[in-house]
């Protein structure tokens, strides 16, 4: 959770030439970054399909394919029959470095455990989730299971790893010994390489080594590194998550078809895709000086990243292993409830036929919105699959439990209620990134703008970004080998900025004044607003262009300020632009009643132009 | 990406199927290549280790300290024991008070450790066997893990499915792709079939083909919500093939009544009669893993219309939409041009022109057309 120390790569020659590729689950993606005028920019993107499976079966295929297609983009030949070329020759072929992320043949996926669920068994699994796995379960000795219960659920997965951890660096080692006991019991086999040990991370009191050894140096794959919780109040994730790379390379990348060739490529070690992008939103709140919430919203899985904290050192990532647009678009069904996806829809739905075309979406997941309908449909269950991924994000950033103030264990379980709140305060968020289709290839921006702040609901100023075309992984490793140029890249050609949201705190009436903001653009004459509460408005504030804007809340609400305090700020402008959400926070509630909610929808729609005004007027009518 | 539309399910009355029959764990092939193998012959076998089972002797002993409980074990590690018998028992004070601690399984004593103060113990082993599935020969044998098995035949894949492998003699239980499979259409005749309706196989269907006791059914469409009344749970993530339900489900459309594509439903009836391994296991994703039909030493009759679709769309071609406003409607390719299109939703995508089978020529992105392959 606190921040940790990036283990970075040095290189022994000058880099002007970047080729990187992410090997997703369904596409391989390339991109080229060079030096132009003294800036690292992005030249050019290829894509093809990832052929990790059958009948291709090598990873290299794909990414030999994804890059011909940045050959072809740039006239320049990188590959030869060993691979990418580097460094760059004389004649102007190759690169001087090439670099990949992967989550292909379904990531990383990870069981961990602990003694205690809410304490080493939670930084077990942050420190499993911040080096970008899915965690499939979490044991612990007080998770309601019994213990035969446990082993039959640690038989039935089949993860990567096992990461365990448990007690402080000296205290008792009875609790930590007994989840080896029942792990050993269980004989657990990994995903891949039948007949491989499973490879175990004890990162646990360092008295109980000489047992883990005992009882799981024979049937696994143990690996020994430092006491993720050494004391109660302090998380030492960094080792295991180190270890966690390494035997992501060692077991699941040598494992996973094609990636031995692939691995030679590369002078830096593939890095979980999630892992990657995590590095990125960690350097990108240095660079904005910011906190951050980061999503990316995949057909399988959402992944939440958070970054807190006045010196942001709180970096959590979290990922909704069945939250996502197409594979899992059921789930959201199931999680949501066809109450809470209709409700961002503005005209009736039977539920039957809702139902029918998810299912369809489903099973023909490449499919794309053809109507207006469609796309409205589509975009409703993203901000439920968002607001859920957020949800569970949010119930997992979370401060060390029981530490502060304490001296003792009594007084830690005493103090579990007081410090379990979440990390993400609303208010203090600066900057919202979103990726993943939906939301990257929205065919308005401002469709992305609101769907981000229905699912999100942030509070007070609040920038809005996406990522143009989902190069952050790449960009995540490559700011390893060479921040600058990833920063440079992420900043200029990547983040798309939508513009600045404001949203007034509290509960209001609706219909009188929420909120008087008076906008002195940089290019431009001043503006003043008065919004209402109950609804939206948008003021242009093109891209590349800043505004001082003074907001002055009315009956009481807090924009930032305290209640019924004045706000001035700096904002920079965006595709999108100035986004006034007076639609309230806290709570922030949508009509029960159809007709009403229809019509405020389509209101707000209105006002932030967010479909065609002639389909509007259509719903409007019916 | 060059292929810009979603590659089509087969539907041929003519392939070379090859099943990589693997176990979970290291066991023992018991086939050589060049053998001939029914669908339930066992190809492999290996043993699963037993059940652990904990039992917390310090605790159940009453003894203070975990590394006593060595001093009352009746068994030691390595030992077999009966359920109900004894393995520890305390000496109580003065022969009294006696505690002991009886074997919650018939199995062995893994270990006892003296940390934790608990006993490991393991039931026998469990057998695991995978058997052949499919009638065919066996081209190849992966060692200590499986073997691979082909055949010649027909070859039908589904959109979805659910439940595992099953086999049966085909059925077909309606007179037309439009028609609706429903229970008074299913009798005692189907026990042990695969009974293929039309455009949709209702609720009641799905109960009395259970009643029956038929192996599979076979439709269009499905209504979502009898779906779920029939697995007892709502379906999250597309993964399926291990549900514990009576027969096997498959639909070659999507959910929804939609009528059954007629090269689909023409080759059903040719196949009528004959006996098929059918597999519900569907899982969306990279490595898609679809349903499917597989009917071995299959004679193709030539009346099944052929598709050769190597290259990809071309006008003229027979395509099924796959996503609204023309869900499951059948059209032709007419053209498919080369520039980005804004469409109704304002994005920019590849689309193509196709007739549908009233004449109407539409706009549909590529995305959303299906070929069927051959």
């Amino acid at each position: 959770m606190p921040e940790e120390t990036v283990k970075t790569y040095k290189l022994d020659r000058e880099i002007n030439s970047v080729l990187a590729t992410d090997c997703g689950s369904t596409t391989t993606k390339a991109i080229l970054i060079e030096k132009v005028n003294g800036e690292y920019r992005l030249v050019v993107r290829g894509e093809a399909p990832t052929t990790v499976e059958a009948p291709f079966e090598d990873v290299t295929m794909g990414a030999r394919n994804a890059i011909r297609e940045v050959e072809e983009l740039t006239g320049r030949r990188l590959l030869d029959e060993n691979g990418v070329i580097t460094p760059r020759q004389p004649d102007g072929s190759g690169v001087d470095i090439y670099l990949s992320t992967s989550s292909a043949g379904g990531g990383l996926q990870m069981m961990v455990a602990g003694v205690i669920k809410i304490m080493t068994a939670e930084s077990a699994e942050r420190a499993a989730l911040g080096a970008g796995a899915i965690v499939m379960d979490t044991i612990s000795i007080d998770d309601g299971r019994k213990p035969f219960e446990k082993i039959q659920r640690i038989r039935h997965l089949r993860p990567d790893m096992i990461l365990l951890s448990g007690g402080i660096d000296g205290g008792t080692i009875t609790h930590v010994v007994q989840i080896a006991e029942l792990i050993a019991a269980a004989e657990p086999k990994p995903r891949l390489g039948i007949g491989f040990k499973l490879p175990i991370i004890y990162a646990g009191n360092a008295d109980a080594r000489s047992h883990m050894e005992k009882i799981l140096g024979e049937k696994t794959d143990l690996r020994v590194v430092d006491n993720i919780r050494p004391v109660l109040e302090k998380e030492n994730l960094g080792p295991a998550r180190e270890e966690i790379h390494r035997l992501f390379m060692e077991h699941v990348m040598a494992q996973a078809p094609g990636y031995n060739k692939l691995m030679k490529w590369t002078p830096v070690p593939i890095m979980p895709t999630p892992g990657a992008v995590g590095l990125l939103m960690q350097q990108a709140a240095r660079t904005f000086d910011l906190s951050l919430v980061g999503v990316d919203i995949g057909g399988a899985t959402t992944d939440v990243f958070s970054v807190f904290g006045a010196n942001h050192e709180f970096f959590n990532r979290t990922v909704s292993a069945n939250l996502g647009m197409s594979y899992s678009i059921c789930n959201v069904l199931l999680e949501a409830g066809v109450a809470n996806i209709r409700r961002w829809i503005p005209f009736d739905i039977d539920e039957a036929d809702l139902r029918n075309r998810i299912r369809n979406k489903m099973i023909r997941p490449t499919t794309i919105p053809q109507t207006m309908e469609e796309l409205i449909i589509e975009q409703a269950l993203a901000r439920e699959a968002l607001r859920l991924a957020f949800e569970h994000h949010k119930s997992l950033a979370v401060g060390l439990r029981g530490v502060q103030r304490t001296i003792d264990v009594s007084r830690t379980f005493a103090d579990q209620q007081v410090s379990a709140g979440t990390l993400v305060d609303l208010m203090e968020l600066g900057m919202l990134v979103g990726s993943g289709g939906v939301l990257s290839h929205a065919p308005r921006r401002v469709q992305s703008a609101l769907m981000m702040l229905d699912a999100f609901v942030p509070e007070g100023f609040t920038r809005l970004t996406v990522d143009s075309i989902f190069m952050m992984p790449q960009l995540g490793v490559l700011s390893t080998v060479h921040p600058e140029a990833a920063t440079q890249v992420f900043d200029r050609d990547c983040l798309i900025r939508l513009g600045e949201a404001l949203a007034p705190v509290g509960p209001g009436r609706d219909g009188q004044d929420a909120v008087t903001v008076t906008m002195t653009p940089s290019q431009g004459k001043p503006v003043t607003v008065t919004v209402p509460f109950g609804s939206m408005a948008l003021l242009p504030l093109p891209e590349g262009t800043t505004a001082e804007v003074e907001a002055k809340p009315h009956q009481g609400l807090d924009v930032g300020g305290g209640r019924g305090r004045t706000v001035k700020r700096t904002i920079e402008g965006g595709v999108v632009g100035f986004i006034i959400d007076a639609r309230g926070r806290q709570p922030f509630v949508l009509p029960d009643d159809t007709k009403e909610r229809n019509r405020k929808l389509i209101e707000w729609l209105r006002a932030l132009d967010v479909y065609p005004a002639e389909y509007l007027d259509q719903l409007a009518k019916a | 990406m060059a292929n810009a539309y979603t590659p089509g399910l087969k539907v041929t009355e003519q392939a070379t199927v090859r099943k990589t029959r693997r176990l979970p764990i290291l066991g023992e092939v018991l086939v050589q290549p060049g053998q001939e193998v029914r669908p339930d012959d066992v190809v492999a076998r290996a043993s699963l280790p037993g059940n652990p089972q904990t039992v917390n002797l310090a605790a159940l002993l009453g003894v203070g300290e975990p590394q006593d409980v060595v001093h009352y074990l009746l068994k030691k590690p390595g030992d077999p024991v009966k359920k109900g018998e004894v393995i520890a028992r305390t000496s109580g004070l003065f022969g009294l008070f006696k505690k002991e601690v009886t074997s919650p399984i018939d199995g062995t004593i893994e270990m006892v450790s003296t940390v934790t103060g608990q006993a490991v113990l393991r039931e026998p082993p469990i057998p695991v066997e995978v058997t052949a599935y499919i009638k065919g020969k066996v081209v190849d044998v992966i060692p200590r893990e499986g073997a691979i098995i082909e055949t010649t035949g027909a070859f039908i894949q589904g959109i979805f499915g659910v439940g595992g492998e099953r086999r049966g003699i085909i059925d077909v239980a309606v007179s037309s792709p439009d028609d609706i499979l429903d229970a008074p259409a299913i009798g005692p005749q189907h026990k042990g079939k695969v009974v293929v309706g039309g455009s949709l196989m209702t609720g009641a269907a799905i109960k009395k083909a259970a009643q029956v006791g038929a192996s599979a059914l076979v439709a269009g469409g499905i209504i979502d919500t009898d779906l779920v009344e029939f697995l007892g749970h709502d379906i999250g993530v597309a993964i399926t093939g291990h549900e514990d339900v009576p027969l096997t489900l498959m639909i070659t459309e999507g959910f929804g009544r939609i009528r059954m594509a007629q090269r689909t439903f023409d080759l059903f009836r040719q196949l009528a009669g004959e006996e098929c391994s059918i597999n519900g296991a569907t899982q969306i994703r990279a490595g898609v893993m679809r349903p499917e039909v597989i009917v071995p030493g299959h004679k193709p009759s030539g009346l099944v219309a052929q598709q050769n679709l190597q290259e990809g769309l071309a006008p003229g071609m027979p395509v099924r939409i796959i996503r609204e406003p023309y869900f499951g409607l059948l059209a032709e390719v007419v053209d498919l041009p080369p520039e980005l299109q804004v469409i109704e939703t304002e994005a920019k995508v590849r689309i193509l022109h196709a007739r549908l089978q009233d004449g109407r020529v539409v706009t549909i992105p590529r995305a959303n057309v299906e070929i069927i392959e051959s």
